[in-house]
């Protein structure tokens, strides 16, 4: 390999970029980590068709269910077990891989020493998955409510409430796996435990209301529950255990699952901050 | 060990006062940076210079602001580098001693990426070929060499058009041609007001730009200054080898060491031309053949090497116990 002279004089004049903001530095960071998403067959594979491919089995799963329940609503819950399945597949185990990839390369401490943020490292490298998870949702979203005709979400605001909720939880639960975790490869296992609780403890796939009661009582409180369940009430006006109400009443029917969901995202804020690993111990 | 404190200078960019960096606590704590001072004038290239785990790094990271100090101060445009971040990191760039880029991107999309988070960023292009990569802008990360990723992390450093720069090592990997175009380059940088810092374990690259330099050991500055400062008070040496038979005794030399294994000898001497003169005229008188005769000036290399083994013979203290986290990083701290 040939070595270029270095010719050109550092001038300091010439032309000057703007100064470096929150929107651009996450922008910056976004657009390079998308690049790096769309050369990584695997992640792409992942994030693009596991959640889809996983629709007839959930669609299976779920009709079997309603056999010995009778009135369960198979549609609405395999388009909530879908959309579940993207923020698991798509933010999470994606994200977790894609945190430790960046810190083998080094890559979160060169960072460090620019100018942006901790914070904004870690939501700037979620940007492509956060992107990509929105708009898997709302296709899947749109395109299921038309083809099983569902009606529209009884309280957008509160489906809207469950996908933020759901999209920093994960992000949150990303940063603390990866701490756990030492290659890309082995993160296949360690997102595990996370991967099964919210497939099927988080009502995705056996919903709370056919479960017994107190283990349905358990499961209302882990950590991807309360977002799963505030997606469900926000489209269905109901969690499946009293009949649907409307835009008013839904909010009572959602309080806990907020309350909870809200403790949860601070929970996983606070462990990505504390456990968080920056560089590699090797 | 004589320190000689370097002057400081009115205009000061970094002051650094007894500083200290622990690892660790406890039985497993590691003394990094063991009361460090240094002061950095603007527009000065001064280098950090050490044997293996002498603290460089430690030290150098404490100054950019990557790690909060275990005891004392570090100031940056009078700033803490670390608490006051937002002020102090748009106007330095950092070269770390290892870079980290994503090796599936492209040479351009790495500075594209790191425009976006540096502040009045000049064009990648302009960058790239400050560092002679404008021919590779279109090659993934992965497939450069060595010292081609060293000139990526040196362009990034320099996007921003820093007042301060760190430089971490920046000619390791690199080479002879390409680390004297980064010379020429740092010291252009330098010839416009560049505040350069930066460490080393090349001896001719501290000679060749600083304009001041301390030479670290144990995690502490043992000589500082310039470097006709540093080898100043260092002894020159001359090296001979007797022949089997001389009949004759040494001469007896004023105010030199002599230091004699075998037939080898070896004098050391603060006055170079009169001991010279007196050994040659003896061997002159007695018709004595000097072999493998060898006189030269103190120099920074001896005067590195001499600070190196005089403080390996004593033990350093408390006595460190290194965790196996910090190990390599220690390791690698050139």
């Amino acid at each position: 390999m040939t070595t270029a002279p270095m010719t050109t004089a550092p001038t300091a004049a010439g032309p000057v970029g703007p100064p470096s903001t929150t929107a651009r530095r996450l922008l910056a960071l976004g657009r390079a980590e998308g690049t790096l998403l769309l050369r990584n067959r695997t992640a792409l594979f992942t994030a693009l068709l596991l959640p889809l491919l996983l629709i007839g089995g959930r669609r299976s799963m779920l009709k079997q269910q309603a056999e010995s329940n009778p009135g369960l609503d198979v549609d609405a819950l395999l388009i909530n077990g879908t959309i579940g399945g993207i923020l698991a597949f798509v933010v999470y185990y994606n994200l977790t891989a894609a945190y430790v990839a960046r810190r083998n390369e080094l890559v979160l401490k060169r960072l460090r020493t620019g100018e942006a943020r901790d914070v904004e490292i870690l939501l700037g490298t979620a940007v492509p998955a956060v992107s990509l998870a929105l708009l898997m949702s709302t296709l899947v979203g749109v395109g299921g409510a038309a083809v099983l005709g569902i009606g529209m979400p009884v309280n957008p605001l509160l489906l809207a409430a469950g996908i933020v909720l759901g999209i920093g939880i994960m992000i949150g639960l990303a940063a603390v796996s990866s701490a756990f975790t030492k290659t890309v490869e082995s993160s296949g296992i360690t997102t595990l435990p996370v991967l099964l609780l919210s497939q099927f403890g988080s009502g995705l796939l056996i919903p709370l209301e056919v479960m017994p009661e107190r283990i349905a009582d358990f499961c209302r409180l882990l950590p991807t529950t309360p977002a799963f369940q505030l997606i469900r009430i926000g489209w269905t006006g109901t969690d499946g255990s009293a009949a649907a109400t409307g835009f008013g009443g839904s909010w009572s029917t959602a309080a806990p699952s907020l309350a909870t969901g809200a403790v949860w995202l601070g929970l996983a804020a606070w462990g990505a901050v504390r456990y968080f690993r920056w560089e590699s111990r090797r | 060990m004589e320190t000689s404190r370097p002057t400081r200078p009115s205009d000061s960019v970094i002051e650094v006062t007894d500083l200290h960096r622990h690892y660790g606590a406890g039985a497993t704590a590691y003394h990094a940076v063991r009361g460090v001072d240094l002061t950095v004038g603007r527009g000065e290239l001064f280098a950090l210079l050490g044997t293996n785990g002498a603290g460089k790094t430690s030290t150098m990271e404490l100054i950019e602001g990557l790690a909060t100090p275990t005891g004392g101060s570090v100031r940056v445009f009078g700033r803490d580098p670390y608490r006051e971040r937002a002020a102090v990191r748009p106007r330095i760039g950092i070269m770390l001693q290892e870079g980290g880029f994503p090796g599936e991107l492209t040479v351009a999309e790495t500075g594209r990426s790191w425009a976006g988070m540096t502040s009045g960023a000049r064009p990648v292009e302009e960058a790239l070929e400050l560092v002679g990569l404008g021919h590779r802008r279109d090659v993934r990360v992965k497939q450069l060499s060595g010292g081609e990723r060293r000139r990526l992390d040196l362009a990034m450093a320099l996007l921003g058009r820093p007042e301060v720069l760190f430089l971490d090592e920046p000619s390791t990997g690199l080479d002879p041609e390409a680390r004297a175009a980064v010379w020429r380059l740092v010291r252009e940088l330098r010839a416009q007001g560049t505040t350069v810092l930066l460490t080393t374990h090349y001896l001719e690259e501290a000679e060749e730009l600083a304009d001041r330099l301390a030479i670290m050991h144990g995690g502490q500055v043992v000589v500082a200054g310039t470097v006709a400062e540093v080898i100043a008070g260092r002894p020159s040496r001359i090296g001979f080898e007797l022949p089997e038979f001389t009949g004759t005794a040494l001469p007896v030399l004023a105010g030199a060491e002599v230091t004699v294994d075998g037939r080898k000898v070896t004098v050391h001497t603060t006055g170079l031309q009169d001991t010279l003169t007196d050994l040659l005229g003896w061997a002159r008188h007695h018709g004595i053949a000097l072999g493998a005769l060898d006189a030269r000036s103190a120099s920074l290399e001896e005067a590195f090497l001499a600070i190196a083994s005089e403080a390996s013979h004593q033990p350093e203290p408390e006595a460190p116990a290194r965790p196996t986290a910090r190990r390599r990083l220690i390791g690698s701290a050139r």
